[in-house]
């Protein structure tokens, strides 16, 4: 049957996949790069642009597939995006004793030490509220769509308790409020090429892409979302495995926070981050990832939240009006995996 | 039907069909699985449209667009997995697409005296036509499908296997049942792999063969061996490959165990070298018993000793004692179906394809390699999913998973069910060389569950029977037959 090794070839081949999407993403960009007026869209400063705007959602999207390839989902990521936020701007606002007797700030103190203080706590924080929604998840056995509906209001309501309700305004700027900052404009970091941000993103992708390929507990999340039933009777830790994904997606969050902290200016914005899980969902499931589970690589994820970016992006630049722009996206999103169930079809 | 043809792009799934039902006949359709039954059961429900050929009902041209056109032309089909609505009740079910209403209003009454009246046709008057479907077991829910049929007021009536996940009794009904609606002038097709089902329900048979009909007559001049020689296209005179099983030591022990619900009492010993078989019927507790073997069910009393251990398990802690199981419904739990050939083999035992806790796909691609080979099973590559292989190779990678974890005693809940003969066969052979062991592989211990009462006789060197919860105790093969298996199924004392 040489037809039937042609297909199967097409369907094993993640490439073919992977490329279909590479090839959407440039009709995308290549749509903006013509109908922007004066080849505004493709210069140099306005693709860094859409790098560091695309950062923040990449690196929570990461988190964001492992979940999905499990058959799972994650609400909440936005409210852990200002969860981290308010507690970095947290820590920034410490205030101590001083030598003698008068109130100072820790961070005039020690001004390199305590923003690694505050990213800690905001990587520790994150991780612990991600850990919870996978206990809850496997533990009472409630589907992670009601889980993390309700959490994503707990973990809001969180962070505006620790902000009292306000933005906090760190008295001073560190070096997380340089993270996004771009290099381009800027000489003294033109030798990053990328600004910080972007390469612990590149980091990230790498690590993660390897964990998904190469790792038992890689393999293991594939299994439990293409099959639960077989992953139990091959003895692989169900349970273990759900809570550390939603663990991870906690992690990549804080992270994702720092980015958000940096890129809205080092305020720490309680509200900030809402409606980032729509995006974050978006950019997975363009990516190619597959609400029933066990399927999704990192590549296509990274490829969809570019797709977005650069929606809203090019958007913006075309003057459309947000609820245009709104629109579009939905659209998209509805298009993408339409075309993914269609050549499934295809194929079966 | 004459000269049906169907092609999937480059793949011709039926070549040249002929196939005549006269009304009120009762026609079985057999041929392994992968010879085109589905595909041709498909065309005539246009669920799939035909290439070629013609259909004709009544002596009119037919030319179905889809289910629905077919289901008002009156050609009905009951699928292997049953097509009800679990929540919704046993009228709605019945007259699901058909309910009588006035302006868009159902009306109930109508609705409650219909169903009532298909019910009583299929001879299930007593259920409650208000009953959620899901409260009724599994025979009465097929019965019930078959109402709706008749409420269709159907003409052909196709049953694709549906016999797979009954009880005797069932069965039972279900003929009784086909050659009441047959009497009736109702052309019946009915799809199996039991051959002796076959000679017991149908008139005529027609044998599928690689998308071809090759043969066909009246059931009651045809003797098994000749309908098996049709469908394989060979003689398979030795199904049952049988060596001298050398039995050792007891590797596994259970003693006084109960799960839940069932088992309720099951004691057992099996030893290495021997193939050990666990006959009864559906239902009986034999799934639960090999479940909770393995750590999938809790144990509430009695214990399971595996070398010296007997404490609490988990299956992770099982694939450690070199325990693996394959599941009955590899659909279901057995296979991931979506994943590839070397993950679904590799699962249980990732270690040592890789440093530490790491995995090498190129490692995974060479240990399924060497399984793919011995056993053999038939895939385009170790990357393809398992989903898209046949049903025959499908239970073949779930076996393959339990080598490649090199496990000491394998439980086989119903490693045959629903595959071609070739792939039993092929199963067969396994089963005993594992038995047997060689210069590189010590002898296994072998449980193997099953309903087809042959496959027990032809594989087994000892039998015990499973009753409602209860484990008979074990004796040798040479003691029992197909009729004592089956007394002591449904809780005859001897």
């Amino acid at each position: 049957m040489p037809s039937k090794s042609l297909k199967s070839l097409i369907k094993s081949s993640a490439w073919v996949n992977i490329g279909a999407r590479f090839i959407a993403l440039i009709i995308v960009f290549l749509f903006f790069a013509i109908f922007v007026e004066d080849g505004k869209f493709y210069t140099l400063r306005n693709l860094e642009n859409i790098v560091r705007q695309s950062s923040v959602y990449s690196t929570a999207a990461l988190g964001m597939t492992f979940v999905i390839i499990t058959a799972g989902i994650d609400l909440s990521v936005g409210s852990i995006i200002a969860l981290a936020v308010v507690l970095v701007a947290w820590t920034l606002n410490i205030q101590i004793d001083g030598a003698s007797g008068e109130i100072v700030y820790l961070v005039h103190q020690y001004p390199f030490l305590t923003p690694l203080l505050a990213c800690l706590f905001a990587i520790l924080g994150a991780t612990l509220v991600g850990l919870l929604n996978g206990a809850l998840i496997v533990r009472l056995k409630i589907v992670p769509f009601i889980v993390t509906l309700g959490s994503m209001g707990i973990i809001r309501g969180l962070a505006k308790g620790i902000a009292g309700e306000r933005d906090i305004y760190p008295p001073e700027e560190t070096w997380i409020d340089g993270l996004m900052d771009p290099t381009l404009t800027n000489k003294a970091k033109s030798w990053m090429l990328l600004p910080a941000g972007v390469w612990i993103l590149i980091l990230c992708i790498a690590l993660s892409s390897f964990i998904l390929k190469y790792t038992r507990f890689g393999r293991h999340v594939y299994a439990v979302g293409s099959n639960e039933e077989t992953a139990r009777l091959c003895g692989v830790p169900v349970g273990r495995t759900k809570l550390f994904v939603y663990g991870l997606t906690g992690f990549f969050c804080a992270l994702a926070g720092f980015m958000q902290f940096s890129y809205i200016g080092g305020v720490g914005q309680p509200t900030t981050g809402i409606m980032y899980e729509l995006f974050v969902i978006a950019a997975v499931i363009i990516g190619g990832a597959s609400f029933s589970g066990g399927e999704g690589s990192i590549l296509g994820t990274i490829v969809g939240a570019l797709i977005i970016t650069i929606l809203y992006m090019g958007g913006q630049q075309m003057g459309w009006p947000k609820w245009v722009q709104e629109m579009v996206i939905g659209g998209i999103i509805i298009l993408a995996v339409a075309v993914d169930r269609y050549r499934h079809r295809r194929m079966a | 039907m004459r000269g049906i043809r169907k092609r999937f792009g480059a793949t011709l799934a039926l070549k040249s069909v002929n196939l005549s039902v006269g009304a009120g006949e009762v026609m079985a359709l057999v041929g392994e699985n992968g010879a085109g039954k589905s595909t041709l059961m498909k065309v005539l429900s246009g669920a799939h449209s035909s290439d070629g050929g013609s259909l004709y009902l009544d002596g009119m041209e037919y030319n179905p667009t889809n289910p629905q056109h077919a289901r008002e032309s009156g050609v009905a089909m009951i699928y292997q997995e049953l097509s009800l609505v679990p929540h919704l009740s046993v009228m709605e079910n019945i007259l699901l697409g058909i309910e009588p209403s006035r302006y868009g209003l159902v009306q109930w009454k109508a609705m409650k005296s219909k169903s009532i009246e298909a019910l009583s046709a299929v001879g299930i008057e007593q259920v409650d036509p208000e009953l959620p479907v899901n409260q009724l077991s599994i025979g009465q829910q097929q019965l019930v499908e078959i109402a709706r049929a008749v409420a269709l007021d159907c003409r052909a009536l196709v049953l694709d296997e549906p016999t797979s996940s009954l009880a005797a009794k069932d069965i039972e009904r279900l003929f009784k049942l086909v050659r009441r609606l047959s009497s009736k002038g109702i052309s019946v097709i009915y799809i199996s792999h039991f051959l002796e089902e076959v000679k017991s329900i149908s008139d005529r048979y027609t044998v599928l063969r690689d998308g071809e009909s090759v043969g066909d007559g009246a059931t009651l001049e045809a003797s098994e061996a000749e309908i098996i020689a049709l469908m394989v296209g060979r003689d398979v005179s030795e199904l049952y490959p049988r060596s001298d099983h050398l039995s050792s030591d007891t590797v596994l022990e259970v003693r006084n165990l109960a799960g839940f619900e069932k088992p309720r009492l099951a004691s057992l010993q099996l030893n290495r070298g021997e193939v050990l078989g666990i006959a009864g019927l559906v239902g009986a507790g034999r799934t639960e018993l090999l479940d909770t073997l393995f750590g999938l069910e809790p144990v509430t009393s009695g214990e399971v000793r595996i070398g010296s251990y007997s404490g609490v398990a988990d299956p992770a802690l099982r694939w450690s004692q070199k325990v693996g199981m394959v599941s009955e419904n590899r659909k279901m739990q057995g296979l991931a179906l979506g994943l590839s050939v070397a993950d679904n083999i590799t699962l249980p035992n990732l270690a040592g394809l890789g440093p530490g806790r790491l995995v090498f796909p190129s490692q995974q691609i060479a240990a399924s390699n060497r399984w793919i080979e011995e056993i053999p099973i038939k895939c385009q590559s170790t990357q393809q999913s398992v989903g898209d292989l046949s049903g025959g190779n499908q239970q073949k990678v779930a076996i393959a998973r339990l080598l490649h974890a090199d496990v000491d005693i394998l439980l086989l809940d119903e490693p045959t069910r629903g595959i071609d003969v070739g792939s039993k066969a092929q199963i067969y052979k396994l089963i005993d060389l594992l038995a047997i062991g060689d210069a590189y592989r010590e002898p296994k211990a072998i449980l193997i569950v099953s309903s087809y009462l042959p496959e027990l006789l032809g594989t087994c060197d000892r039998i015990a029977v499973m009753s409602r919860g209860y484990l008979s105790e074990a004796r040798p093969v040479s003691d029992w037959d197909e009729h004592q298996l089956m007394a002591a199924a449904i809780g005859q004392e001897q």
